[in-house]
């Protein structure tokens, strides 16, 4: 059964998840990906503060179309979340966001940011993002659109969008596990170090 | 070929590519489907991909947000006035880009600039390749930048991984390869590899392999039996669909190889993710025909 959360969220809710479990997002969620992680990290712009509070972001880089003046989402799946390793664990603990929503994980660092901040990594399906458009009811907002529009921050509010937690706030994580399972098979069937 | 017609002919293949999955991938996503166990998040993210397929084939939506590095191959009568056609596939990129069937995926390195059209120095792969038939064949890949990072070449021999200079140790390097990409690459992923070459040429082979159909036949008996034993192995690492774990961690493997340098063996990698987007463009007078 899968969970509810609304954003912004809090602490004690986020503590109540753990690896596995399924959640249904609604509320804003805010885009940020590889320029957007450097800007948060190096400049603190202090616009963004307000924004995050609470929140968690999706890494992505959506295909957006202006109809009438206005923002609309045409497809929005995510991005690799390991490229913000260098930055996540600062952005957690600046800005009090409560997560993280990317594909194929994240790395130690952040893992121990989630556990002594109170924040979770949530998982969704890579190249699916017709489907996960679908659960993207309006683009309220947009910041730094000069960046780019795959690099810009797009305030998003969403639906039932369904995810997995795959690292949780009490210092697990799915992705590792996965790693060290197969490591194990692949030593095995080459009898060499992986 | 009709110059004043390939613009709109060129931007249908650009659409299709990007919008459309070609059904040997969907067959295999429909196969790994059936194979995970129910109520995993393997199963449900390869039901995911296969409800997003059908959304994106409907609405002419892009499959992935990340439509790509785009790597075009035109086979053409030789002598024609490629120049000509070079303008004009840059166009139909920029068009084909304000229809948004493409991201602008174009970024200048050192100032971040994004033009927004896809172009600039160095985007687009293009490959010319004359040849002795009055037909054109143009074909296109959206090669997605998550798998591009996890994309890999090792050079052999390899004392860690005890990989010598044959197909036990180039077997032993795509193990290697795949087990480090993890899920990050968009797994099930199409192991895609090239042996021998230069460092650039090893690549550029391991990317031509992503136009063959998954079930193609290697005319190499050799390499043909490596493409079985691998897509075997690689599915018993249970890295599984995005890298949750599970039985569906590549949904085929291709290899071609390259004269080397006697100095040199390369075994490079180019890993493509589930959204394998590639399609093929027949003109035959003026008249142009799809596959996928």
């Amino acid at each position: 059964m899968a969970i509810t959360i609304n954003l912004p969220t809090d602490e004690q809710t986020i503590r109540s998840l753990k690896i596995g479990d399924e959640v249904l997002l609604n509320g804003l969620i805010v885009t940020a990906r590889d320029a957007a992680h450097k800007l948060m990290v190096t400049k603190k712009p202090k616009d963004l503060f307000p924004l995050l509070k609470g929140t968690i972001i999706y890494h992505c880089g959506p295909i957006v179309k202006q109809v009438n003046g206005k923002w609309e989402i045409v497809v929005a799946g995510p991005t690799t979340s390991m490229r913000e390793e260098p930055y996540e664990d600062e952005v957690i603990k600046t800005y009090g966001i409560r997560g993280a929503i990317g594909k194929g994980g994240m790395g130690k660092r952040t893992l121990e940011a989630c556990k002594t901040y109170g924040a979770v990594y949530l998982h969704t399906t890579g190249g699916a993002a017709a489907q996960i458009a679908q659960y993207m009811e309006e683009i309220v907002d947009v910041k730094y659109l000069e960046m780019g529009t795959p690099e810009a921050f797009w305030v998003i509010r969403v639906k039932d969008f369904p995810v997995i937690v795959t690292m949780d706030s009490h210092g697990n994580s799915l992705h590792e596990t996965v790693d060290r399972e197969s490591k194990a098979i692949c030593e095995q069937l080459t009898k060499g170090k992986c | 070929m009709d110059p004043a017609k390939l613009e709109s002919q060129l931007i249908e293949l650009i659409r299709r590519s990007s919008t459309i999955l070609p059904p040997d991938i969907v067959k295999a996503l429909e196969d790994g489907y059936k194979r995970e166990k129910a109520g995993t998040p393997a199963k449900g993210a390869m039901k995911a991909m296969l409800n997003s397929i059908k959304l994106s084939r409907e609405g002419s939506l892009p499959i992935c947000q990340d439509t790509g590095s785009l790597i075009f191959y035109f086979y053409y009568p030789d002598g024609e006035k490629i120049l000509l056609v070079r303008k004009i596939l840059e166009s139909a990129v920029a068009k084909a880009t304000d229809l948004n069937y493409l991201r602008p995926n174009s970024v200048d390195p050192i100032s971040g600039f994004n033009p927004g059209n896809n172009l600039g120095p160095g985007a687009l792969a293009v490959h010319y390749r004359p040849w002795n038939k009055k037909t054109w064949l143009v074909q296109m890949i959206n090669k997605g930048g998550g798998c591009e990072n996890v994309s890999a070449q090792m050079a052999l021999p390899d004392t860690n991984l005890v990989a010598g200079r044959d197909l036990d140790g180039v077997y032993k390097a795509v193990m290697k390869m795949v087990y480090n990409a993890q899920g990050r690459g968009c797994a099930p992923g199409i192991a895609c590899v090239g042996i021998g070459g230069t460092r650039d040429m090893g690549m550029a082979l391991a990317k031509d392999q992503i136009l063959r159909k998954l079930d193609d036949v290697n005319p190499d008996p050799e390499l043909a039996k490596l493409e079985k034993k691998l897509y075997r192995d690689l599915n018993k690492l249970t890295i599984g669909p995005m890298g949750y774990g599970g039985k569906t961690t590549v949904l085929g493997v291709k290899i071609g190889k390259y004269q080397r340098h006697p100095a040199t063996f390369y075994v490079s990698l180019a890993y493509m993710c589930w959204a394998d987007r590639r399609c093929t463009m027949t003109i035959s007078g003026n008249k142009a025909s799809y596959e996928q």
